[in-house]
């Protein structure tokens, strides 16, 4: 069972935490001026990368919040937690 | 005496404690110490079980948890039965009784060994061959015959009365195995400081040294500084020792699985202790000193009972004092094949000749036998057996010779030398080397901090695993604490006897007459992987699947090994290139009670109760389950059925008033002075506007403007929210909006709180709901003008401080009073009484359904089914305008939400109003049916209408609402009923009775 560090509470078992998808997907500011497609993009497209992994933790039975980790997809190794809103450490664009 | 076969002196076994045990209805005696095997060998027994396919007799092959053959069912009573047990697993105990399986009517003479006789036709794959035709009778008639012939014990029928236990467990240090390495590695670690798990699969902690009588470890016989070193572990405060604990699963996090067999062992257990404890160690580091385990030889009928591991029948003479036979010949590829000729010969066994199958054949060992005047043969291996239910002779034949020189005896050892079990390392997602002159794999790296350390690194010989493992554990110290205090390293001396080292050992594909078996367990032999290999297969993950070579409870922990160097032989590769098959967990098997813990009947779900629900058990409430909640379904009167009782409530509705409890709806105290801005991004309404003192039918898109949720929003104040959610979504909705909260706009402030808990809700519904409450509300005017629908307020209902919205989710003038939890059943007794006089009944939730569907009212899950989106379910109107943006509603606009042949909400009315509709059913054009038929949609409600005298349905049609009157039908069981198209609202469409 995965240990998901929470930069709140630390290294807790993966059965506290709700999984949240991939991070750094912007919301459009103004959804209804962008197109279709880049709205579907969104929506829909994500990165699914082998290797780091930019992604969202709810820390649902702990501290119920949000934060954000990087997580290689090959080894299942964390690497770092980060608050919302700030940058990825790795410096990486995309996930 | 226990057993003829039994040494004078020397053993472990305690000589002065006689137990007496049963097998097979015969009774025996063994000794305190004792093994089910070892006692059973002790006694000259070798037969224990028939073969799981050709139901051959077999014999005890090993002495530890690798034993292939000796399966056996434990029976203490009549729920207590335990089958596929290893016999030499099983600790004696006074009174034991076991039985050997797949046999009938007896092991000597089983009916079922006639498949033996049909073996020519019983090959690798042959269920997948032989019995295709006709198709039926696979189902009928082979595979129960097959399951009935082949296979191993019995699964218990009862249920089991035992208890188990599950706990958690941190430490700095695993150390999995407690052999020499272990007990190096654990004593290393402690003595750095480090918090220490010591876990072995067996009674005695000791390992390979249990049945080492040779070796001095610090200046002390073996035995002696075992016992020491376990004492002062067990006195450790840093240590815990678990022995009879299996590590059966590595997984992420080095978090390990083990099964702590707390009682098995006892004859009278105590009734306070568990059966068995699941242990879930987070550990920083682990060390694996899992050990090795010997490998068979595969000749021809390698499988007659009198044929073991030559190793385990030095550790039955060295460890338990028993002779596993008179005469022996010894086949062997590895000098521990000497080792245990000379020990027998010690012990006054005849050896009659060692077959080396080495073309070379040197060293003290082998001088030493030729010594001892024991016949030595090189480059010679076992070229067939004779017996039948005991081996009474061996034929051994020179690399190349023509004829075989036939020597009779009563035992085979064979020893193919030694595989490190890796199962663990492996599952650790470890990464494998094969080592050319081990001819084995053995650990690398691994993600996870683990280290394998002695025997399963392929480390051998006492002194280099102590060595091994005192480093391992210094290492795996010094990885959890970041520092090292030195520790006082073990001095070894031991005479040891090879290298581990196992060249050239020549399977040789069982050249000669008789099956050549690779996996005793399922039976499969080495002609069986060659017809596999000449078929076609090249995988070796799929010839064990076709050959069933390494699976079930063994999982190949002997059988791997040579299937693999086979199966490389004849695809002419190198065993690296054919791979491995993937070890699974458990590593050896463990009981669905161990895994369930205390997770059984009452304690397997968290059953969730409102406060009101002792009064409606105590009214004959037939209750249903919503997720984990317990819901009055409908409350039946005198011998009424479900419809009768469903139709009493309803009509009360429609008619005077009922009472319905409403706790498990989801509530949501929204607070802070953008609570206003914050619901309006959420919801679809425009709630912005909404004024303290209303409340609001909201709706709630995920992104992508699919229906998610639904409720009723009240403005108690400019900043404070009371938001209801369906039952089941209680938990989502609220992720949802601290998602949004936290994550998109965090400028906003806004607390979200669940108050789902802290509210009991009284719904009160129909045309005298005003006057069956008015009397006990305070602080409030509910007089229709003073209190419109769509109000809400907080007030005191008896005394009690309330929060009462005027909300209908029946179509009839209705409140719903929230009360704090503690005061539900009360406040609730309080309306009841108040409301008896108005004819106040109590409803449940099947009426509250058809109440609902009766207005064309959706249902999350039903309707909205999490492909509609709100003008789907015909639900536009609820959309604020004009309003910002709010979730999922750039969505709308896409161009598939906007399709006119989207499915859309319908009511459908059958022509023959008797006849009712199933939910889920399709909806389509015309009267046929079969595959050609366009499906149209699908009936999303059906219920009766006691208010209409007639069935009614909600249904989800394509281009729905432009087909108003149109005939469509709907498939129930083998007909298609004709149903007329209508608006989805069969009573009271202008809604006046709402606002009455």
């Amino acid at each position: 069972m995965l240990l998901v560090p929470c930069p709140w509470c630390g290294p807790r078992p993966e059965v506290e935490f709700r999984y949240g998808g991939e991070a750094h997907i912007v919301r459009p500011a103004d959804p209804e001026a962008v197109t279709d497609e880049e709205w579907g993009e969104f929506l829909y497209a994500r990165t699914n990368p082998k290797g780091a992994h930019a992604e969202r933790w709810y820390h649902l039975h702990g501290c119920g919040r949000f934060f954000n980790a990087l997580r290689d997809t090959v080894s299942d190794r964390f690497t770092a937690s980060y608050e919302i809103g700030a940058p990825r450490p790795d410096g990486a664009e995309k996930s | 005496m226990s057993g003829s076969f039994r040494t004078a002196e020397g053993g472990r076994v305690e000589r002065a404690r006689a137990i007496e045990f049963r097998f097979d209805r015969r009774s025996f005696r063994g000794l305190a110490g004792d093994t089910l095997a070892s006692a059973l060998l002790a006694n000259g027994v070798h037969l224990v079980g028939r073969s799981f396919k050709y139901h051959r007799p077999r014999g005890i092959v090993a002495a530890g948890t690798e034993e292939p053959n000796a399966l056996v069912t434990l029976i203490r009573d009549r729920t207590r039965r335990t089958p596929n047990l290893r016999a030499s697993g099983i600790e004696l105990y006074e009174g034991l009784v076991a039985e050997s399986q797949n046999r009938w009517p007896s092991l000597r003479f089983d009916f079922g060994a006639l498949a033996g006789l049909a073996a020519p036709v019983l090959p690798a794959g042959f269920y997948y061959k032989t019995f295709m035709w006709p198709g039926f009778a696979w189902r009928r008639l082979y595979e129960p015959a097959i399951r009935a012939m082949a296979g191993l014990g019995r699964a218990p029928s009862e249920p089991d009365p035992d208890r188990y236990l599950n706990r958690f467990a941190h430490c700095d240090v695993l150390v999995v195995g407690g052999g020499p390495a272990g007990i190096a590695a654990a004593l290393a670690a402690e003595e750095s400081g480090a918090r220490v798990i010591l876990c072995d699969e067996q009674a005695e902690f000791g390992g390979s040294l249990l049945a080492d009588t040779e070796s001095r470890i610090d200046g002390r016989p073996a035995w002696e500084w075992l016992a020491g070193s376990v004492a002062s572990l067990a006195r450790s405060p840093r240590v815990r020792v678990l022995p009879r604990t299996t590590a059966f699963g590595y997984f992420l996090d080095n978090m390990v699985a083990l099964a702590e067999r707390v009682t098995d062992h006892l004859a009278n257990p105590d009734p306070v202790l568990p059966r068995e404890r699941l242990w879930q160690v987070r550990a920083k580091e682990v060390v694996l000193a899992s050990g090795a385990i010997e490998r068979p030889l595969v000749f021809p009928a390698n499988d007659r009972p009198g044929v073991m591991l030559a190793d385990a029948a030095r550790t039955y003479l060295v460890r338990y004092g028993v002779k596993t036979g008179t005469r022996a010949v010894v086949a062997t590829v590895h000098d521990a094949g000497y080792a245990a000729a000379l020990a027998l010969h010690q012990a006054g066994v005849a050896v009659a000749a060692i077959a080396d199958g080495r073309r070379e054949v040197r060293g003290e060992l082998a001088e030493a036998a030729r010594r001892a005047g024991i016949a030595v043969r090189g480059a010679s291996g076992v070229a067939g057996t004779r017996g039948r239910q005991r081996i009474e002779a061996a034929e051994i034949r020179g690399l190349g010779a023509a004829t075989a020189e036939t020597v009779g005896c009563d035992l085979l050892l064979m020893c193919g030398g030694f595989t490190p079990s890796v199962h663990l390392f492996s599952q650790a997602r470890g990464r494998l080397r094969f080592d050319v002159l081990l001819d084995a794999f053995v650990p690398e790296t691994a993600p996870e901090r683990v280290r394998a350390a002695g025997a399963c690194r392929g480390a051998f010989g006492v002194a280099p695993v102590v060595e091994d493992g005192f480093t391992a554990g210094e290492e795996a110290a010094r990885g959890a604490l970041g520092h090292l205090r030195a520790a006082r390293r073990p001095v070894v001396e031991a005479q040891e006897f090879g290298t581990g080292e196992a060249p050239g050992a020549d399977l040789g594909e069982g050249r000669g007459r008789g099956k050549a078996f690779v996996d005793f367990q399922n039976d499969v032999t080495a002609a069986d992987l060659s017809l596999a290999t000449r078929e076609g297969f090249r995988s070796i993950e799929h010839v064990k699947r076709y050959t069933t070579t390494g699976m079930a409870t063994d999982q190949g922990k002997t059988a791997n090994p040579n299937a693999l160097g086979l199966v490389a032989g004849m695809l002419g590769k190198p065993v690296p290139e054919v791979g491995l098959t993937t070890f699974r967990m458990p590593y050896t098997p463990v009981s669905f009670g161990t895994l369930a813990g205390p997770a059984r009947g009452e304690l397997f779900d968290p059953v969730r109760t409102t406060p009101m629900h002792g009064w409606a058990a105590a009214q004959g409430a037939s209750f249903e389950d919503v997720g984990q909640w317990k819901r009055a379904r409908y409350f039946a009167q005198g011998g009424e059925d479900m419809a009768g009782a469903v139709a009493r409530e309803c009509r009360a509705v429609r008619n005077a008033c009922g009472i319905f409890d409403g706790s498990t709806l989801g509530k949501i105290e929204v607070l802070g002075p953008d609570a206003a801005e914050f619901l309006d991004r959420m919801y679809v309404n425009s709630l912005r506007r909404l004024k303290p003192g209303r409340c609001r039918y909201g709706v709630l898109l995920r992104e992508d403007g699919f229906v998610f949720d639904d409720g009723v929003i009240g403005r108690l104040a400019g900043d404070r929210f009371h938001v209801t959610t369906t039952t089941g979504n209680a938990a989502g909705v609220l992720a949802m909006m601290e998602d949004y909260r936290q994550t998109e706009w965090r400028d906003l402030k806004v607390w979200l709180t669940s108050v789902g808990e802290q509210w009991a809700v009284i719904a009160v519904q129909g045309p005298k709901a005003r006057e069956a409450i008015a009397p006990l509300v305070e602080g409030i005017d509910l007089a229709a003008g003073r209190f419109p629908h769509m109000s809400a307020a907080e007030a005191k209902v008896s005394g009690v401080p309330a929060r009462i919205f005027r909300v209908s989710f029946t179509g009839e003038l209705g409140f719903e009073i929230n009360v704090p939890a503690d005061y539900g059943r009360a406040i609730w007794e309080r309306v009841w009484e108040a409301g008896r006089r108005h004819g106040m009944t109590a409803y449940g939730t099947e009426a509250m359904h058809v109440l609902r569907a009766e207005k064309g009212y959706i249902v999350i899950g039903q309707e909205a089914d999490g492909t509609a989106g709100p003008d789907d379910l015909g639900l536009g109107w609820v959309i604020g305008r004009p309003k910002g943006d709010f979730v999922g509603k750039r969505s709308l606009g896409r161009a598939e939400m906007v399709r006119a042949d989207r499915r859309q909400l319908v009511g459908l009315l059958t022509e023959d109003p008797a006849r009712g509709l199933e939910e889920g059913a399709g909806v389509v054009a015309g009267a046929g049916r079969g595959p050609q038929a366009e499906i149209l949609g699908h009936v999303s409600s059906a219920y009766f209408s006691p208010t209409l005298g007639r069935s009614i349905a909600l249904a989800m049609v394509k281009g729905g609402r432009a087909r108003m009157g149109e005939r469509l039908f709907v498939a129930v069981g083998d007909q298609n009923v004709a149903v007329n198209v209508t608006l989805p609202v069969f009573h009271d469409p202008e809604g006046k009775r709402l606002h009455g």
